[in-house]
């Protein structure tokens, strides 16, 4: 019992945060980073920042993902950080030779006030940016929002300093930002995209990058990510679909008024109704039928809901991660008739709390939620109220323990099972695969539960 | 709409003369927002008839993320905008990081879109540019204009000097210019003479000198602008003055900031001549 001191009674909370739901900002931006080709992340304050958010990753990905530092010192926190970042620039781009340096802040160099779009300048001017490289940057304050407010961040950098538009008509091809998803689902996304026939960007698409196959040879950049030249074009696309409005949303806006690329803000691809909603989109956009391909998977989908409807039907599930996948993940479950009841994000945003309570207000059950929360707070939900499965990333697995309630890793970050890299969510195939999971998962305790003259041989 | 950052010596009367100056805009039928940048929250009192009571900071703290502008905006004289960023008590936290801050909230808010149809917003910053925050007004995309505030006094001309340093750093990224010095007058010997000759060094101009006067004093403890309380006061035309040259002003340049010692030197110069 790791978690014996948690009380069932809960007492109001505010100025404390009891096993966070969230993670710093830097490293949702890294991660965006390193769906860039050849981009190099930069983490613009101290070291221990940079080795956190790197070991994280690779924890998460099993892959190394390659940032660097400023380094900072006592000196550069009183004297600000210009002269490490653009030492910095001038090494990176001799030594490791990035198209991309993908710059994000810190606490530390956003308490100080150190101004990227300066330095950048500074850097430039002195030379060290050599022709046709690029430095885009990111503003990241740990203490404001989460690493999914990281992503955003880093993706709205993307669109203002690579996008440009260069013709007034806009071109018959369609963008596509993904939310803070899996390399898997990114590439699920792009090639359900690429059905309909239209050339398709997509950025950031860490797909190639941090799941990428072992060769036996060292690669400092993997050959995935979106090349530079693709996000350039995106400004003469005639459409941005932004999947996951937390994670995409500001990146997308500014492509519509910087470069009058309008876009449509949707949910996840995650489920079968939100998976329905972007193949629409893409219907509308493309002018083209939906591919009978693409409505086979949506068939066997539908066929597996039915099929195991009475398996689902009722079973209640406590839900922890970021707002993007709680949204869909709420709207999918409760249409196969399973019920939420404890949704966990520690990601703030009224937005967030706003959809979810559309989502379950006319249901004939209570569902519990605040936003920002915590997983303590789950725990105690759990206490009042026990659930037949918990979805969530690693850290639920303390409660899933202590409280002997199956669960299924979802979301970030997975410390502790493997799979997620490679095997998509999004989609239709990648729902079946969610329900692949809650099924086995729900059967499995079944099975090692029930009484002999219930044991079930099919089921 | 024209984005202005007064800057200058703690002291000097920054505050006091952004307020005059902006009264006399308003009363030109220009429509002004004031964002205050100083943790005393007292940059649009004059404008307000008192003090602002809900800082942008304060309101964050209070209500989280969900802050909107009706929140953090107040109108006062000739329906001036009135928006103080607040910020820690002395000592304690971080009053620069409490600028860059609520900047950025503005930003997201959308303070400053078109539909506000703003001809001007004045930035009034606390005393020198002593960090990363103090310079948030005059980073890219904010602030194009500057105008310092500054007397004959030593201190406050070395302090100008510094600033000008300042703003040579972040024009070059930039956009930011020196729009000119304001002389706030503390009836120094020759104090006009010196403050063009510091001006026509750093390569701008003394687009205005404001001569001392009680009535600025009597109209502040009123929490009134000259303009306000007395229209007829030969001050009151004094702020007018300065309200139109700030509006007619073509001279924008990159200073040129003193040695420590070309300053002095300009100070042997006017300070001692009889």
């Amino acid at each position: 019992m790791l978690l014996r001191h948690t009380p069932q009674e809960t007492i109001e909370r505010k100025a404390l945060t009891i096993n966070p739901a969230k993670t710093c900002q830097p490293i949702g931006a890294m991660y965006a980073a390193l769906g860039i080709h050849n981009c190099l992340p930069h983490s613009h304050g101290s070291q221990g920042c940079c080795s956190y958010h790197r070991s994280t990753l690779t924890r998460h990905f099993k892959e190394p993902a390659m940032a660097s530092t400023s380094s900072f010192t006592e000196g550069s926190s009183v004297f600000g950080g210009q002269a490490n970042l653009v030492e910095a620039i001038n090494n990176i781009f001799t030594v490791y030779n990035p198209d991309v340096i993908a710059v994000h802040t810190t606490c530390l160099s956003e308490t100080i006030g150190d101004d990227l779009t300066q330095m950048a300048q500074k850097a430039k001017d002195e030379g060290y940016v050599p022709a046709g490289k690029k430095v885009i940057y990111a503003s990241t304050p740990s203490y404001v929002g989460s690493h999914v407010t990281g992503y955003a961040n880093m993706v709205r950098g993307m669109v203002d300093l690579l996008a440009v538009s260069t013709t007034a008509k806009k071109l018959d091809q369609i963008n596509v930002i993904p939310g803070f998803v899996e390399p898997s689902d990114m590439a699920e996304i792009k090639r359900i995209a690429e059905l309909f026939g239209k050339k398709v960007i997509m950025y950031p698409d860490t797909s190639n990058v941090l799941n990428s196959p072992m060769t036996g040879k060292f690669k400092m950049y993997p050959k995935g990510g979106a090349k530079t030249e693709d996000i350039a074009l995106s400004g003469d696309s005639k459409v941005t679909l932004a999947l996951g409005r937390f994670a995409t949303g500001i990146g997308a806006k500014l492509l519509d008024t910087k470069h009058k690329v309008p876009c449509e803000l949707l949910d996840l691809p995650i489920g079968l109704a939100a998976t329905d909603r972007y193949v629409e989109m893409l219907k509308k956009y493309s002018g083209q039928s939906v591919p009978e391909s693409l409505m086979e998977e949506r068939g066997q989908l539908v066929d597996m809901i039915t099929d195991m409807h009475q398996y689902f039907y009722g079973k209640k599930v406590a839900l922890a991660g970021d707002p993007d996948q709680l949204v869909a993940l709420t709207e999918f479950l409760i249409s196969i008739d399973m019920k939420p009841v404890h949704i966990v994000t520690g990601t703030p945003g009224n937005k967030f709390e706003r959809r979810i309570k559309e989502l379950t207000e006319n249901l004939p059950y209570k569902v519990n939620y605040t936003v920002p929360s915590d997983l303590f707070t789950l725990h105690q939900w759990i206490k009042n109220e026990s659930v037949d499965l918990i979805i969530g990333n690693t850290y639920t697995k303390y409660i899933a323990r202590d409280e002997d309630i199956p669960s299924i890793r979802f979301g970030f970050p997975i410390l502790d099972r493997v799979g997620h890299q490679y095997f998509p969510m999004a989609g239709y195939k990648g729902a079946m695969r969610l329900l692949e999971k809650i099924l086995t998962c729900l059967l499995d305790k079944q099975d090692k539960d029930a009484p002999e003259e219930k044991f079930e041989l099919v089921m | 709409m024209r984005k202005i950052a007064i800057y200058g010596k703690g002291g000097i009367g920054k505050s006091t003369t952004t307020q005059n100056t902006v009264a006399g805009l308003a009363e030109m039928g220009r429509k002004v927002m004031i964002v205050g940048c100083d943790p005393k929250a007292d940059s649009t009192r004059l404008i307000l008839g008192g003090l602002h009571q809900d800082t942008v900071l304060d309101t964050l703290r209070a209500e989280g993320e969900d802050v909107d502008l009706e929140d953090i905006r107040q109108f006062g004289y000739k329906n001036t905008i009135c928006v103080e960023s607040g910020g820690p008590e002395p000592g304690v936290g971080c009053a620069g990081r409490g600028i860059i801050t609520s900047i950025n909230l503005l930003e997201q808010l959308g303070a400053y879109a078109d539909k506000e149809a703003l001809d001007y917003v004045f930035y009034d910053v606390l005393g020198d540019v002593v960090c990363g925050g103090f310079a948030m007004p005059i980073r890219e995309g904010k602030a194009e204009e500057i105008y310092i505030v500054v007397s004959g006094e030593m201190m406050a001309m070395y302090a100008a000097n510094n600033i000008c340093k300042g703003i040579v750093k972040f024009a070059q990224a930039g956009g930011v210019r020196l729009g000119g010095l304001i002389c706030n007058s503390r009836k120094v010997d020759k104090e006009a003479d010196l403050i063009q000759a510091l001006a026509d060094k750093l390569g701008t101009q003394m687009i205005h000198f404001v001569p001392r006067d009680n009535m600025v004093q009597k109209a502040e403890i009123y929490r009134k602008t000259v303009i306000d309380y007395e229209p007829t006061h030969p001050q009151a035309d004094e702020y007018r003055q300065l309200a139109t040259k700030i509006e007619n002003n073509k001279m924008f340049i990159i200073p040129k900031p003193l040695e420590t010692q070309e300053l002095e030197d300009l100070l042997m110069k006017y300070g001692f001549m009889d």
